[in-house]
């Protein structure tokens, strides 16, 4: 499927991260980068959007370390989580793997993983990226 | 901060609360929730004699998060049949921790708009019964599900994710965090419908488990089953059903972005911000003529961060104004009197009226052990989610 033909929705992003690629949707009308792509620019109300790759580098802004997790996560905690700025200024929430908790810092470079990600499951179901240190 | 001005009340009263129920808030083992929520309607007749229920209630508006918990969604009519106010309508809000604060503003809009003379809104939430996996669970629902829940992002993950930007920013430590517990602790120890009526030491705080890091289990509000209740009416009708109405003088509710971390930044929330703005607006207050205010303490953090939001302090200084104990009962701002979500619990569905029982108490001088001295005018905070929705209320004594 061409890139023009995919709809700019949350699927198509996670079908993008199983290719190991960050993408985002940017607006034809106003320019603004949204990540989740999404149909309906929240800005202008324009539905035109082009596919635009991200970076995959970025400083973590904050984090918790997961002790108490939902059922599906129990075999995971204590596990760590927190919100990434990207260099372009989007922020993106996502795991942290390959640091010890108490190593983790505001601030610190951390990079996008599309490792651990398997083979798309029935909706919604995603791959997972997660991040790690530079 | 700015003395208060004590003498001089401003601000048109919306709507007038007549009467107010609550169930006992705890672990009400063997109970359905239209059966919880019915002790709530209960106290609320019971209080206004000069109330016909049948009669005079027009409609119901009744806040309920979660079908999960018992497998029972279409809440509002089961509420309306099981409080025995058939066949007034009956609509369920959701709005997550905040349905029924959405619960009071429908029906604020419903009097308001004329349709209703009189109406009832309340509250209510049965959890117990669920594992704290499952509620866990139940309550992430409330989040963003492509990228927080399926990242393994729980509630009390977003509050913890706030806390550490909180803390690096500002230099709010886990203590402050527990001094909220503390106080809170003390509070619900002076309420009989709290949860948990026993006060806690700053080191039972600090030694808990950890839930969320920086959050442990003391900074988390407890699993709670309960409902609460609320007769709304003209404030021209209000003296017909009682001598002693609380008004409600400004009415506050905004939105922000479901996924929180699109938000520009997580030491505040832009919703309570502006629901906060517009409730004092209309009330034509200031945030230092407040008497008393329940905020949301779904967790230590967010009390704190309610702090800076409603302008008891300035941004940052959260956690100074804790550990000054200006909020504990007696003192320069009494918050959450009733032990809050912290100590009394937190039904998500019930807790937005729940606040204004609280405070309906509070005005009406019948919060024996923990009533603050001449309360006059007085704020409720109901947060949904981690920030999503927020709906801020004013009230003063009628």
């Amino acid at each position: 499927m061409s890139e023009q033909a995919q709809p700019f929705t949350i699927e198509q992003f996670y079908k993008q991260i199983l290719q190991g690629k960050l993408m985002g949707g940017k607006c034809k009308k106003c320019g603004k980068i949204h990540l989740p792509p999404r149909p309906l620019c929240d800005n202008c109300f324009s539905k035109e959007f082009e596919w635009i790759e991200l970076p995959q580098k970025g400083k973590l802004l904050t984090y918790t370390v997961i002790h108490v997790a939902p059922t599906q996560f129990q075999g995971m905690a204590p596990y760590a989580v927190g919100i990434v700025q990207l260099e372009n200024g989007l922020k993106i929430p996502g795991m942290i793997r390959g640091v010890a908790p108490e190593q983790i810092k505001i601030g610190m470079q951390l990079t996008i993983d599309f490792g651990t990600c398997t083979a798309t499951q029935p909706w919604p179901q995603w791959p997972r990226y997660h991040f790690k240190p530079v | 901060m700015v003395a208060k001005e004590k003498s001089d009340l401003k601000g048109k009263p919306l709507v007038s609360i007549v009467s107010a129920g609550l169930s006992k808030f705890g672990k009400l083992e063997g109970f359905y929730a239209r059966e919880i929520f019915a002790e709530a309607a209960k106290e609320a007749f019971d209080r206004c004699p000069n109330l016909d229920p049948k009669k005079d209630i027009k409609a119901l508006f009744v806040g309920h998060m979660g079908e999960s918990y018992e497998h029972q969604g279409h809440t509002g009519a089961t509420m309306a049949d099981w409080a025995g106010l058939l066949h007034i309508p009956a609509t369920r809000t959701e709005a997550a921790c905040a349905s029924s604060a959405a619960a009071l503003i429908s029906g604020i809009y419903a009097v308001l708009s004329g349709l209703c003379d009189v109406v009832m809104v309340g509250g209510v939430e049965k959890m117990t019964h669920r594992t704290t996996p499952e509620v866990t669970e139940y309550l992430a629902m409330a989040s963003d599900y492509p990228f927080e829940q399926w990242h393994g992002i729980t509630f009390p993950g977003l509050f913890a994710l706030m806390a550490t930007a909180h803390m690096h920013k500002y230099g709010t430590t886990e203590q402050h965090l527990a001094m909220v517990a503390v106080k809170n602790h003390y509070h619900g120890s002076l309420n009989p419908k709290a949860h948990m009526q026993k006060e806690i030491t700053l080191e039972n705080a600090l030694s808990s488990r950890v839930i969320a890091w920086p959050l442990k289990l003391y900074d988390c509000s407890l699993i709670t089953d309960g409902g609460s209740c609320v007769i709304l009416t003209k404030p021209e009708l209000a003296k017909k059903f009682t001598d002693m109405p609380v008004h409600i003088i400004g009415s506050g509710q905004a939105s922000d972005t479901i996924g929180m971390y699109e938000r520009e930044g997580f030491t505040s929330l832009i919703a309570a911000k502006l629901a906060a703005k517009k409730a004092y607006e209309m009330a034509d207050v200031k945030p230092e003529e407040m008497d008393m205010a329940e905020v949301h303490d779904c967790f230590t953090i967010a009390e704190i961060i309610a702090y800076e939001d409603l302008g008891f302090c300035k941004p940052g200084e959260g956690g100074r104004l804790v550990e000054s104990g200006d909020t504990k009962l007696g003192r320069r701002i009494p918050v959450n009197t009733s032990g809050g979500l912290k100590a009394k619990g937190h039904p998500v569905g019930a807790t937005g009226t729940a606040q204004a029982y609280e405070i309906y108490l509070q005005l009406t001088g019948q919060a024996n052990r923990r009533q603050v001295k001449d309360a006059e005018i007085a704020l409720t905070h109901n947060v949904g989610g981690s920030g999503a929705t927020a709906a801020v209320h004013i009230y003063r004594r009628g």
